[in-house]
């Protein structure tokens, strides 16, 4: 998509930007998750197609969508990774800002303000689909991920994390993140809409999901950085799930 | 000329060359600059210098393949002695002792000449397919973009960059075009280096005497041979350095007593003036601090080659993991991963180490009793004992994945 952007409003995309990629500001959570979020990701991906992440451009020729870039925290190194990338975000500030980065970091990457019905309505399908901490802010969670496998080729993989519903997960979500540590603003979650992990690998199955594969991010308040955990799966947590085969 | 790489690493001493190896391992392109010839720098005859090798660093080097082509000129250390002593009273203390038998790992560490690594390091970068080497130039200045980094060299080409790595020793010109400043101070001591034959065997036991004026470290080097570093105030170092070689051994000799029979030197002596310089940060934009230029230590603990090799297996795990994500390996988030883990290292061992040097080297006998019950109880106490042994083996910590 063509989006023709005022040469005078680039200043304040790239002020934007800034914002959104600086590790120690607004987002500081965010960066600080990014590396096991990654490494679930990057390891999910090369198990399901084959990749090896010594090789140079180990996701070239993959096709992915990532739905809530934002700023482009997650395009951007899959697009380092070879991946073609489109990024989509309901937030239409957000394009031009993520936009203003990826050029600053020489990448290509295909940025939209559109939503997963309106990709499904174009025909478009991908390899893999990033679905980060969306499900738990759309309206019609089983319509959403019907669009999100009718998003993806046969036997594509559909990486998504959410945020577990029990007294942990109030405590630590919104009290925690939005009250004391004042990581994100306040209002941003709404903890009656959160998902177990047993309703999501439900929800996904009725939208003609497989579910493979689920596991825990876990704080560590010693050294300050999250862990993936086999079994902790009790506030934020991924999962992996495939399309079907032959198209259903 | 230019050149395009990840890791443009200004310094080929040895810290240099061990982060472009262990990089490499994983793709990364490097570009090593040394402003010091090739042949100065691999061929060099013994000069002294031995490194006390912790097992954390012999496991790494191991790792990196280095291990392999320097183990034979390596000496076991199966005990450390340490030994309060006041000059001619010799080694009659009350002694700390260690023994490897105390830890599973097998001996504490290893004693290795410099020449040996520094000349398998050279032909190690020389040959590996993803690594430039570039000898006999000097780094004359550096620019930082949002997007990358470049190195200008003295004849005027240029390397192409990610991220830049100042491993260019204690004083640092990467740090300093980087606007990063150091903290640090004068010990106003001087070590005397040199190596010694002696008439018996040494049985690969180390031994550290704490003499009131600074410590002096035995090491144990192959065959009936031994490394010595002495401190002294500096005008008193510089005049025993200024002595002919006999009068040099007549001053050595009474300060640990004769339990190694006669000894004579083997090879030239040195002289290092000790001081301790930290920087203040060991990251900037784009710009990584590892070895002595992020942290010049007092030698006495033996802990400088150690700590800088600690720096690059976290720094090289940290951008190899950064790198197979797909991230920026110069983005602040990435660099202040590295930041992170060591500066508790970093901190934590140059205050021991300068508390160490000054409880020592102090004649008080308040504080002289002080110490002695202080190795008496850390003695007495098998698991104070365990830690500090294994602090010296360098297996204490969050240990990278190279060392473990
Ligand atoms: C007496 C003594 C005894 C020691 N004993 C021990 C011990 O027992 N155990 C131990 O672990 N450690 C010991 N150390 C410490 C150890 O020597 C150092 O920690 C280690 O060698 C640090 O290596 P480096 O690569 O960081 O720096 P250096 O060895 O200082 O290398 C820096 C390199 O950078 C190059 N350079 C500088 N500026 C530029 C530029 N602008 N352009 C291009 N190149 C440049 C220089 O030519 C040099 O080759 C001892 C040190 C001393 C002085």
């Amino acid at each position: 998509m063509a989006t023709t952007v005022d040469p005078s409003e680039i200043a304040k995309f790239e002020a934007m930007a800034a914002e959104w990629w600086d590790s120690e500001g607004k987002f500081k959570p965010l960066h600080m998750m990014n590396p096991v979020r990654l490494s679930y990701i990057t390891q999910q991906i090369c198990a399901e197609f084959n990749r090896i992440l010594d090789s140079e451009a180990p996701f070239s020729g993959l096709r992915i969508l990532d739905i809530g870039c934002g700023g482009g925290l997650l395009c951007e190194p899959m697009a380092r990774l070879g991946a073609t990338v489109v990024g989509v975000d309901a937030a239409e500030r957000n394009i031009p800002v993520a936009m203003a980065h990826a050029a600053q970091s020489g990448l290509t990457i295909d940025y939209r303000h559109t939503t997963a019905e309106a990709l499904v309505a174009a025909g478009e399908t991908f390899d893999v689909i990033l679905n980060m901490e969306v499900v738990e802010h759309v309206a019609d969670p089983l319509a959403y991920l019907t669009a999100c496998r009718q998003l993806l080729k046969p036997g594509g993989l559909h990486l998504c994390s959410t945020i577990n519903r029990n007294p942990k997960s109030f405590v630590m979500a919104i009290v925690g993140a939005e009250y004391v540590m004042r990581w994100l603003p306040k209002g941003t979650h709404d903890w009656s809409k959160f998902i177990t992990p047993d309703e999501l690998f439900k929800l996904m199955t009725q939208a003609g999901l497989e579910p493979v594969d689920r596991k825990g991010y876990q704080f560590n308040p010693v050294t300050w950085g999250w862990r993936i955990s086999d079994r902790d799966l009790s506030v934020n947590y991924v999962t992996a799930s495939l399309a079907p085969m032959s198209a259903a | 000329m230019s050149l395009n790489s990840d890791i443009a690493i200004v310094g080929g001493g040895l810290i240099g060359p061990v982060l472009a190896l262990a990089c490499a391992k994983a793709g990364l392109k490097c570009v090593v600059v040394d402003a010091q010839s090739m042949d100065t720098r691999a061929n060099a005859k013994f000069d002294g210098r031995a490194y006390a090798l912790a097992l954390a660093s012999r496991r790494m080097l191991n790792a990196l393949g280095i291990w392999q082509h320097v183990a034979e000129y390596a000496q076991n250390m199966n005990d450390i002695k340490v030994t309060d002593g006041r000059q001619g009273d010799g080694a009659a203390f009350l002694g700390l002792h260690f023994s490897s038998d105390e830890i599973e790992d097998g001996p504490m560490g290893s004693m290795l000449e410099d020449r040996y690594l520094r000349r398998t390091m050279m032909q190690m970068i020389d040959r590996h397919p993803d690594i430039t080497h570039l000898s006999g130039t000097r780094v004359v200045a550096q620019t930082i973009t949002a997007q990358g980094a470049s190195l200008t060299l003295d004849d005027g080409s240029v390397v192409t960059t990610t991220l830049i790595v100042g491993a260019d020793g204690r004083q640092s010109s990467t740090a300093a075009r980087a606007g990063i400043t150091r903290m640090g101070w004068d010990y106003k001591q001087t070590a005397l280096v040199c190596a010694i034959a002696h008439e018996a065997p040494h049985n690969g036991i180390a031994h550290q005497f704490f003499m009131p004026s600074g410590p002096l470290a035995i090491l144990p080097l192959p065959g009936n041979r031994s490394s010595i570093v002495w401190t002294e105030q500096h005008n008193l170092a510089n005049a025993i350095h200024r002595l002919p070689d006999n009068d040099y051994l007549q001053v050595l000799r009474p300060r640990f007593g004769d339990f190694l029979g006669a000894i004579e030197l083997c090879g030239p002596r040195h002289v290092y003036p000790l001081n301790l310089t930290i920087a203040r940060s060991f990251t900037g934009p784009r710009v990584a601090l590892a070895g002595d230029a992020a942290h010049g230590v007092h030698p006495i603990a033996g802990q400088g080659l150690n700590a800088g090799l600690r720096d690059v297996a976290a720094l090289s795990e940290v951008l190899i993991t950064a790198h197979q994500h797909g991230e920026d390996i110069a983005s602040p988030a990435v660099l202040s991963r590295y930041a992170q883990w060591r500066s508790f290292d970093t901190a934590a061992l140059a205050t021991a180490t300068d508390l160490f040097n000054r409880l020592f080297s102090n004649d008080n006998a308040l504080l002289r009793m002080g110490r002695d019950l202080g190795m008496g109880l850390v003695n007495a106490l098998p698991s104070a004992r365990r830690t500090a042994i294994r602090e010296a083996a360098g297996l204490n910590g969050d240990l990278p994945k190279l060392m473990q």
